[in-house]
């Protein structure tokens, strides 16, 4: 293979691949590691950690919807401090890049987490979660507020900024993507994660109930694809500058250079992973391959390239 | 914490067999030599639809029963109900066909060091893994029993060489039209006391495993129940086949059904909590 320039860059962090996992679809890291190792992949977001530990919502938390499924997990998880002290050390072991997502139900626990982060060597990012669909309150979702969520970022920026680069989270569940976008760039976001599940049910017609325990759910898989590639390329377009890690149904490497040409400078595999243990590998292989054959010399190159009038690619 | 699922992994498997029982149907794939790590209780997850499928997920199916043999190697039995339509297009696969699998995965049932009294329940097809249970106990020279319930006759999955590794099966069926008419749980108490039954080993729908541990939790009885939760992953990433259980210190946590079980102690799973808030 000739050589191409697969390494990217979010904030002042490096990685060698543009391939992570996605936030809530590898726990930390553990279990996929039965399946590869974690350190050939680009890097891993951990699932959304809370300042204490959560239980998460009822079941039935999952439906199969045709190309995608719906999950209503309600980030269940072990609390911060567990978190540092059991799975950082584990990933750090494994050589994985490490990309930490927090989540908080004030805007006074995303500072905490983040504070509680500082001091922790071997993180290369955090992503700031504020746009997870499986919360009680609809209104505890700070990404359709743009006011809420430039308030998340800021706190957090106050605590981290500069000392890690801080990727906001953001869901496409808005009318105005691009002013949410612009709010938490402003407020000092260094990257942005696009994008969240999409809010969605599933009516059991069995029960005559909504089919998930929580009613409704996050929507995954490649049925939301079109709707993730058209959020990353928008706000590329606004927002040239800002890194974005592109995410939303992301099944093989074609799919994620749609993510890059429209303007991803990373992408994280979610749902893919449930399907095929090894999907980050081939999608890592197939995206490497794809960038050669247009013959692309770097991904740099690629990123945001369906932007540009006349490439040659 | 050690590492999960050490002895899984993805392969491309072929289908050697696949019959028809009854309303069941049987699949005999070749995994070579992971059929020595599987043990009863464990689970294999299968990739289903094909390369275009809308069907994202896999479908998590317990193994009823491995075997080496001179011809094919290693193999492992399914059965399958063909209910929805991932279990449909496995049933459909021929012979011969290539099937993505993911094996073995989960817990299994935990076997005795001394030969006792073990008591299996199986509810519908919740029956098969119990067979090759059966034969793993009968070898550790305990007396085997078996009680299968369905709603009716034709969703008892008791295969005739099964039967041979029991020293008694009764059936219950809710309409009467197989053996006795009424519910597996109705002859527990009974039985615990008649037989001397040291461990219940139990398969089935979760109101079953839960009326079973209803009896077990009066007795010194041991109840190895394996669970039933929707599941997306198998693999412990996606956390949704969560199940209420409690540890020695009486606090309850969400675990996953694909990692912490499926098989689990029945005393601590929190029967009634399931499907509800903690």
């Amino acid at each position: 293979m000739t050589s191409l320039d697969f390494s990217t860059t979010l904030g002042n962090s490096w990685f060698p691949s543009p391939v992570f996992t996605a936030s809530g679809c590898a726990s930390s890291g553990r279990e996929l590691a039965q399946f590869f190792a974690l350190h050939d992949i680009g890097g891993v977001v951990t699932k959304s950690v809370m300042n204490k530990a959560r239980t998460g919502r009822q079941t039935p938390r999952m439906a199969e919807t045709p190309s995608g499924m719906l999950n209503s997990i309600g980030l269940q998880g072990p609390g911060i401090d567990a978190f540092i002290a059991v799975d950082i050390p584990y990933l750090i072991e494994q050589r994985a890049r490490i990309i930490v997502s927090i989540a908080g139900e004030t805007i006074e626990e995303y500072s905490t987490l983040a504070r509680k982060l500082r001091g922790v060597a071997g993180i290369s990012a955090v992503e700031v979660n504020i746009s997870c669909p499986n919360v009680e309150n609809r209104g505890l979702v700070f990404a359709c507020d743009s006011d809420a969520s430039k308030r998340v970022i800021d706190g957090v920026r106050r605590t981290i900024g500069g000392e890690l680069p801080i990727i906001a989270k953001l869901s496409p569940d808005v009318t105005d993507l691009i002013s949410i976008a612009r709010g938490v760039v402003d407020a000092g976001a260094d990257a942005l994660a696009l994008i969240n599940t999409v809010l969605g049910m599933v009516i059991n017609l069995e029960t005559m109930r909504p089919h998930l325990g929580g009613k409704t759910g996050g929507l995954s898989g490649p049925a939301i694809r079109p709707i993730a590639v058209r959020a990353v390329y928008q706000v590329h377009e606004a927002l040239p500058a800002v890194p974005i890690l592109g995410m939303g149904g992301i099944s093989s490497g074609r799919d994620a250079l749609e993510f890059i040409a429209a303007g991803a400078s990373a992408v994280s595999i979610g749902t893919a992973s449930f399907g095929n243990p090894t999907a980050l590998l081939t999608i890592q292989r197939e995206l490497r391959e794809l960038l050669v054959a247009k013959g692309f010399v770097s991904l740099r190159d690629a990123v945001g390239c369906a932007h540009r009038d006349q490439d040659a690619h | 914490m050690g590492k999960i699922n050490t002895n899984a992994a993805q392969i491309n498997a072929t289908l050697i067999s696949n019959k028809r029982i009854g309303q069941y149907q049987q699949l005999i794939i070749n995994i070579g030599d992971l059929a020595n790590d599987c043990k009863p209780g464990n689970f294999v997850a299968i990739s289903v639809g094909g390369e275009s499928s809308r069907m994202v997920l896999r479908r998590a199916f317990a193994i009823s029963r491995t075997s080496m043999s001179a011809t094919f190697g290693g193999t492992m039995e399914l059965i399958v109900a063909p209910h929805g339509q991932g279990s449909r297009w496995l049933c459909e696969q021929g012979e011969g066909a290539l099937l993505d699998v993911v094996v073995p995965l989960g817990t299994a049932f935990g076997i005795p060091t001394e030969p006792v009294e073990a008591l299996l329940v199986g509810g519908g097809y919740g029956s098969a893994p119990l067979f090759g249970l059966a034969e793993v106990l009968k070898a550790r020279g305990c007396r085997v029993d078996m009680l299968l319930g369905a709603s009716t006759g034709s969703k008892i999955y008791a295969p005739m060489e099964g039967k041979r590794a029991v020293n008694s099966l009764r059936i219950y069926t809710e309409d009467g039209s197989m053996g006795q008419m009424g519910r597996v749980t109705d002859a527990i108490p009974n039985l615990i006391a008649d037989l001397d039954v040291a461990v219940i080993y139990s398969c089935g729908p979760m109101p079953m495993l839960a009326a079973i541990n209803a009896i077990t939790s009066k007795s010194d009885v041991v109840h190895q129940a394996a669970v039933e939760e929707a599941m997306a992953c198998g693999i412990g990433i996606c956390m949704t086949c969560v199940v209420p259980v409690a540890d020695s210190t009486g606090a309850i946590s969400m675990l996953r059904s694909c990692i912490d079980g499926p098989v689990m102690d029945g005393a601590l799973v929190q029967w009634d909590k399931v499907g509800r808030v903690l």
